[in-house]
């Protein structure tokens, strides 16, 4: 029997980053996918980034992962959002070409050290003594591994629905698997049931582009990856359209039709991403919703029908299509679609992505409720790092809700009860002026580095731009200017009120309307870049709101290091209340910090917590001495 | 949110029964209680706390912000570890009484000092290993106890107009973070909020803050008392049996300069609970007077108070105006005193509660000092319906809270606003208001996040 140190279940976003950190980190790993010609597919809109999205893969980069850096060689279309909402939610996005992503994603894969990539579907999950010990394929094959990470994604017992009809199916025509559904039941783990939907694809000689708005992408796109620079490239536009009140007549007539009304679909759906039907039954008053027609590729005729998801039938689907402008001659090359799957329900796992059952058993991506190849691609990481760390015998990496979003992310779903694919919003982040997308290489880098997954040179050049960005700001702090009437001019041309005294550069690159261009026209001599331009004016123009959030970031530390052992029965702790004894059973939360963040578990059961702590504490000191 | 509070920040609160005593404490635990306490601190000689031997007590006042002298206080010092709770703690000993107690805790907590959660101090000392293992269970009964009572009495509290406007302030509040927070999670699909309409938005949100902050301050029965009324005929033993309360509850005296009326009048504290009993004056004036009593005055006496207690000679057969007046208690709190016990009985409590069914009914005797203690038990328990213990402590803070917090949600929608008019970024905008919705939901007891995210996805239509 062949043996592994590490076993990877499936070849998606997060299969794939799991597999590379564990091989990068030294240890022979196998990766399974159920389709070679799959790897890292995007069965769904081919887009990486966005509000909370940009965040994550910045930081997957940051701690060595690939997401960012096939997205930037990949990106046929690139935006910033948010660019006036403020530095903490300013968030790159880009359409990627779908077929290129995967094909990058496989050569990294079959050319990495250490990593064999072999396509077969998994059915078992090998167990011996409360251990993982390996995996067996549909094949009758058996590999041995000494950590799994399941991957999966939305196999299990997928079921897809168009219209009236149902099929048993993966996305995109993939396989549905049933041995895994099972084979986690028959280990104890409770499955769930989540819902998720994707809309029409059409060709693109079938559209008539001169009724839709144009949406080209920036001048100057960055990129995701710190090793990508800002340059001049080719991208394709967007296309937005609308629907029309022909589109809501035609599907509120055949509403009792789509899966979704018409009672067929089971599983709970995401709001963030309602299909068509859900809009115009939620939002009646609306007349209208944006229809984005994004290109997959550079060389297929295929787009993506942004907005038109639905599960109504394949005739139906067409009828809605060709009553919004520019579409009306439209030929689908795949249809609209809803898929339920099987997902574990996330509080089954700690926060380094294990089991709490089951040693070296991890799990990531979309099998533990989460949305979204990001979402994904992080999980994926991490669990792959923290099986590198478990087959060291060290501390598994989890990060806080202070230090990154995937901190959030992974806090989230292994703490509050998830009742919907879980995406992530900056929204959900406490300490989001902190978390930027444009600080994540200084937060991160260096556990990429001391894990092995960040060359030292990488790190060494993340470290000088973070030197640069502190020594600019003391030169802005001792620049002096002094009040005359040309400066009075200067200022007053930019709607700037005049200066009284002599003033730091960083005084005035306080005030909101003064940027970096008024302070070189004020005589600042400097030779940053606009990137760095942007860091600079950030530190400087929020650093009261960053000082703020720091500060009770010390008191959420307080509350995150008070630890609760794994042993505590909470029924017998005395003066809780029932349901927050009930949920603390089942979550285990590993400190007060976690406890607090579950739903039912109020202040005052915290306040019981601490005692009962303190007391314990106590007793086992008081029994030392009379050992 | 609250439960950042567990850190070990300095807290403060009222730590004696308001009124048992003739002198109250506030007591201040945490690391900065010196140095901050030092500030408003003047001792005749100007010596600083800060240099003050451990256990040492100092004389001297505390002064308001504008530099006055709030009150005559003594002020030990206790630095850690010798101390109750093991921190660096100041104990304030003021004047007894509500007022005193209140503006001096008031100024402390103008200080960025927290108000004391209930139980804090004793679960301080206990996490610190000054109170021994044994008590650990006592602690945790005593932190379920006060604090679900305490939420409890947070609620009651609340008069239903002051609870509803402070909910439909914070539902306003979430519906403008969740316009917010829905164009930066879903910028293509959402339009973004003009700054005019935030900034006049969190304005008109402010000025209801401000209107409701005004009332609650005014919160009548924390800081005035319950309005007593006593009522009766000329010769019943009105002003005996005011003697007889004042006597033994060590009340206050206090002289409202400035009303129009020039009344006197006089705080009984019975059960820690303080009573105002207005018009002292008149009683005693009507007492001296042979004449009969004015009903159209008794009436408006009784029309202003919370509490009646209405005396009559019980060793006399009842008068005609008695008769009138009592059938003019149904529907109020009051209490019947049947005094002059000690004279013999010619009216039976039955006589009484057949004209005001659902009024007690007490005999006393004041000249002779009995039955009192049952008349005061009755007393109380007319004013907390006898469902909670309204006594001291409690009551104050949980009010005192409320006003933090809707001082907190007040100074927070003020940035809001000031950051808007600044042209910052609606990212900044957000914290301010989230601050304000956090500080409103300590109120109601409702935390923030889940709202938001719930709001969002019921007030915007998102997905691509």
């Amino acid at each position: 029997m062949e043996k592994f140190d590490v076993i990877v279940v499936g070849a998606g976003h997060a299969g794939c980053e799991a597999a590379l950190a564990a091989a990068r980190m030294g240890f022979r790993t196998a990766i399974f996918t159920l389709a070679l010609d799959s790897v890292a597919m995007m069965p769904c809109n081919p887009s990486i980034g966005g509000p909370g999205k940009a965040h994550i893969v910045r930081e997957i980069d940051a701690l060595g992962g690939e997401i960012g850096r096939i997205t930037d060689e990949t990106s046929l279309h690139v935006r910033m959002l948010n660019t006036r909402k403020g530095p903490a939610v300013r968030a790159l996005r880009a359409q990627v070409d779908r077929k290129l992503y995967s094909w990058k994603m496989r050569q990294i894969l079959e050319r990495e050290p250490r990593l064999f990539l072999r396509e077969g579907c998994v059915e078992r999950i090998l167990v011996k003594g409360g251990r993982v010990w390996g995996v067996a394929l549909r094949t009758e094959e058996r590999f041995q591994g000494k950590c799994v990470v399941v991957a999966n994604g939305t196999y299990m017992r997928s079921l897809i629905h168009v219209g009236e009809v149902h099929y048993e199916s993966g996305p995109q025509a993939q396989q549905t698997t049933h041995g895994l559904s099972r084979n986690l039941e028959e280990l104890g783990f409770q499955l769930i049931r989540f819902k998720t939907g994707t809309p029409p694809r059409a060709n693109s000689r079938s559209l008539n582009y001169d009724k839709m708005t144009a949406l080209p992408g920036e001048k100057l796109p960055r990129g995701f990856s710190f090793t990508s620079k800002v340059a001049k490239r080719k991208q394709l536009p967007c296309w937005l359209t609308h629907t029309t009140s022909e589109t809501h007549r035609i599907i509120s007539e055949n509403l009792d039709r789509t899966a979704l009304y018409g009672g067929a679909i089971m599983g709970i759906g995401p709001r963030y991403c309602p299909s068509i039907e859900s809009k115009i039954v939620q939002f009646p008053d609306k007349e209208s919703h944006q229809v984005f027609v994004e290109p997959e590729g550079w060389d297929t005729q295929e787009v993506y029908l942004s907005g038109v998801s639905t599960s109504l039938p394949a005739e139906v689907q067409m009828e809605v299509a060709r009553s919004i402008p520019g579409l009306e001659n439209v030929e689908f090359l795949r249809l609209a679609y809803a898929i339920e799957y099987d997902c574990l329900g996330p509080h089954q796992l700690k926060s380094s992505l294990e089991s709490k059952t089951i040693r070296g058993l991890f799990f990531a991506g979309q099998i533990n409720g989460s949305s979204g190849y990001e979402e994904a691609a992080a999980q994926g990481i991490i669990a792959g790092i923290n099986c590198g760390l478990y087959l060291r015998k060290e501390q598994p990496l989890i990060l806080g809700r202070d230090e990154a979003y995937i901190g959030v992310l992974i806090d989230d779903l292994v703490t509050k009860t998830i009742h919907e694919p879980y995406r992530m919003m900056t929204s959900l982040a406490e300490y989001r002026l902190l978390l930027r997308q444009d600080n994540a290489d200084r937060r991160l880098s260096r556990y990429g580095k001391d894990l092995g997954l960040l060359s030292g040179e990488r790190y060494e050049k993340v470290q000088s731009k973070w030197y640069a960005v502190e020594k600019e700001m003391e030169r802005l702090g001792t620049w002096r200017i002094t009040p005359s009437q040309v400066i009075t001019a200067a200022l007053e041309s930019v709607g700037s009120t005049p200066i009284s005294r002599v003033v730091t550069g960083e005084e005035l690159l306080r005030r909101p309307e003064i940027t970096y261009s008024e302070l070189r026209a004020l005589g600042f001599e400097s030779t940053f870049d606009e990137e760095l331009q942007e860091l600079v004016e950030t530190e400087v123009k929020y650093a009261g709101y960053i000082l703020k959030e720091r500060r009770s970031v010390e008191r959420f530390q307080a509350m995150e290091a008070r630890v609760l052992p794994d042993w505590i029965d909470y029924d017998l702790v005395e003066g809780l209340s029932k349901e927050a004894a009930e949920k603390l059973n089942s979550v285990r939360p590993h400190s007060l910090g976690q406890a607090s963040r579950i739903a039912g578990v109020s202040p005052a059961d915290i306040s019981v917590l601490m005692v009962f702590l303190e007391h314990r504490g106590r007793r086992l000191k008081a029994s030392e001495k009379t050992d | 949110m609250q439960v950042e509070n567990w850190v070990e920040d300095t807290i403060a609160a009222i730590a004696t029964p308001i009124g048992e005593g003739g002198i109250g404490i506030v007591r201040v635990s945490g690391s900065e209680a010196i140095s901050t306490i030092d500030k408003i601190f003047r001792s005749p000689k100007g010596r600083s706390l800060e240099e003050a031997r451990n256990w040492s007590l100092s004389y001297g006042w505390i002064l308001s912000d504008s530099g006055e002298k709030l009150d005559e206080v003594v002020v030990s010092v206790m630095r850690a570890p010798h101390s109750y709770t093991r921190e660096d703690v100041v104990e304030i000993n003021c004047h007894s009484g509500l007022i005193p107690l209140q503006n001096v805790l008031k100024r402390i907590l103008g200080l960025g000092i927290r108000l004391a959660d209930p139980g804090e101090f004793t679960k301080r000392a206990f996490l610190h290993g000054r109170l021994d293992l044994s008590q650990a269970e006592a602690v945790m009964d005593l932190i379920r106890a006060k604090t679900d009572k305490g939420h409890r009495l947070a609620l009651r509290q609340l008069e239903g107009d002051l609870s509803k406007s402070i909910k439909e302030m914070r539902d306003e509040l979430i519906g403008l973070l969740a316009a917010i927070e829905a164009g930066i999670d879903f910028p293509e699909e959402v339009g973004d909020m003009d700054a005019d309409e935030l900034i006049s938005a969190c304005q008109g949100i402010e000025d209801r803050l401000e209107r409701l902050f005004a009332t609650a301050d005014s919160g009548k029965i924390i800081r005035e008392g319950v309005d007593t009324a006593i009522i009766g005929r000329p010769n019943v033993g009105k002003s005996s049996l005011l003697n007889m309360l004042l006597r033994e509850n060590r009340a206050i005296v206090t002289e409202i300069p400035g009303t129009t009326r020039d009344v006197i009048e006089e705080i009984v504290n019975i059960d820690g609970f303080p009573f105002v009993i207005r018009d002292t004056a008149g009683i005693r004036h009507t007492e001296d007077v042979i004449e009969k009593i004015g009903v159209e005055r008794a009436m408006s006496l009784m029309d202003g108070a919370d509490l009646v207690i209405y005396v009559i000679d019980g060793s006399t057969p009842i008068h005609g105006d008695d008769v009138e007046l009592l059938k003019q208690l149904t529907g109020r709190t009051a209490v019947i005193v049947l005094n002059k016990a000690d004279l013999g009985i010619a009216v039976s409590k039955e006589e009484c509660t057949k004209l005001v069914p659902d009024t007690p009914v007490v005999r006393i005797s004041a000249t002779e000092k009995t039955g009192l203690e049952s008349l005061e038990e009755i007393i109380v328990e007319r004013v907390t319906g006898g469902l909670v213990d309204l006594s001291g402590e409690s009551l104050m803070v949980t009010r005192t809270r409320h006003k933090q917090a809707l001082k907190d949600a007040l100074e927070n929608l003020t940035a809001a606003k000031q950051t808007c008019l600044n042209g910052l970024p609606v990212d900044l905008v957000a914290i301010d208001i989230r601050g304000a919705a956090e500080n409103l939901g300590e109120i109601t007891g409702d935390t923030l996040q889940a709202d938001v995210i719930d709001r969002i996805f019921a007030d915007f239509c998102l997905g691509k």
